[in-house]
């Protein structure tokens, strides 16, 4: 499908009332990927699939992201937040540390002649206290902290600080019983709403294999 | 980015730590990009903007028809004209390009292309 198709199919999509799963996937499969994916952020694309489905059930299971305040830290490419903008939040804000990233997430968009605003910056350094009260929802898919050890956690934590609900997160299945105990701390509610196995293509030069394949938990999170 | 966005930044060099907010918009290109009107989602946000921060940064713009104070507005008609010009204000006023200067310390961070740049060095942080 080229452009002109995809723009229309997209603004057509956001007015109808319900959308199907299949019908977001398909808008999801033509956004723009990395172009040079890095690997010290551990960069990688959210998969339309995954990302359709972690929205989807975010909004018809829980009622998370219609007429919502919605955050997305690191973002990306944008492609959780333009599933959720799709499925009609009322506003989407993308947070990320790569500028190069960012400026593909606007041309998706922008394409799909979406409104979500974006920021540059660091989520484990930036003050996110001015947003709290503000988001209602957070929707990630973090860095699982095999290049930068416990970013993940801090990504979890900050989520939790600044949502005023939920918060949808992708974690190593490994790092699951960790997970877990920090959720007992923070005196939070922690669900695993699917184990999933990512396979991520070899984007690293270190990686022997074609293709990683990892174990995730997609984590539903409240206070 | 839209002012809704710019509402919620702040200056976060090491040790700035008051009057850091909201920071001051100077050479900025704007742009208007019309978007629907969801009266709801302005009212659910008013209460958590930062009202005198919106005003003043919209004067920057040049846009000089906010109230200084969020109006009580017992009559329909009313409340309807102020969420209206509200939304072309937050939602539909995109800062293309510019600069956000903190008013305590003075340190800038860009605007370009649309999103605001809140990325520090390492002796800054």
């Amino acid at each position: 499908m080229g452009w002109d198709g995809m723009r229309t199919t997209a603004s057509r999509a956001r007015s109808l009332v319900i959308m199907r799963l299949k019908e977001l996937e398909g808008i999801l499969q033509n956004l723009t990927k990395f172009r040079e994916p890095k690997s010290y952020l551990e960069q990688y694309t959210t998969t339309p699939h995954l990302a359709a489905r972690m929205l989807f059930t975010a909004h018809s299971v829980y009622d998370d992201i219609e007429n919502k305040v919605v955050a997305d830290f690191g973002c990306g490419c944008g492609v959780l937040s333009i599933a959720s903008n799709l499925l009609g939040s009322s506003f989407n804000l993308g947070i990320d540390i790569d500028p190069s990233a960012l400026q593909i997430a606007q041309e998706n968009s922008s394409n799909c002649e979406l409104d979500i605003d974006f920021l540059l910056a660091d989520i484990t350094s930036y003050p996110l206290q001015r947003l709290e009260g503000d988001i209602d929802t957070v929707i990630m898919n973090p860095p699982f902290g095999t290049k930068n050890k416990g970013v993940d956690m801090i990504f979890l934590k900050k989520a939790m600080e600044v949502s005023n609900n939920a918060v949808y997160s992708l974690h190593k299945t490994s790092t699951r019983e960790h997970v877990l105990k920090k959720a007992r701390e923070w005196d939070v509610t922690c669900e695993i709403l699917a184990e999933l196995k990512f396979d991520i293509p070899m984007m690293y030069k270190v990686h022997k294999k074609s293709s990683v394949d990892i174990e995730v938990d997609l984590l539903r999170i409240v206070k | 980015m839209r002012l809704i966005t710019h509402n919620m930044l702040q200056c976060h060099v090491k040790g700035c730590n008051t009057n850091n907010f909201p920071l001051n918009l100077s050479e900025a290109e704007v742009e208007i990009q019309e978007t629907e009107f969801n009266a709801q989602f302005l009212r659910n946000m008013l209460p958590k903007l930062e009202w005198s921060a919106l005003v003043r940064t919209a004067v920057q713009l040049g846009i000089t028809n906010l109230p200084q104070v969020v109006p009580n507005t017992a009559g329909q008609d009313l409340e309807d004209l102020f969420l209206r010009n509200l939304h072309h204000v937050l939602l539909e006023t995109h800062i293309q390009q510019g600069k956000m200067t903190c008013p305590n310390c003075s340190h800038v961070y860009p605007i370009k292309d649309g999103i605001p740049n809140m990325l520090l060095n390492e002796n800054e942080i």
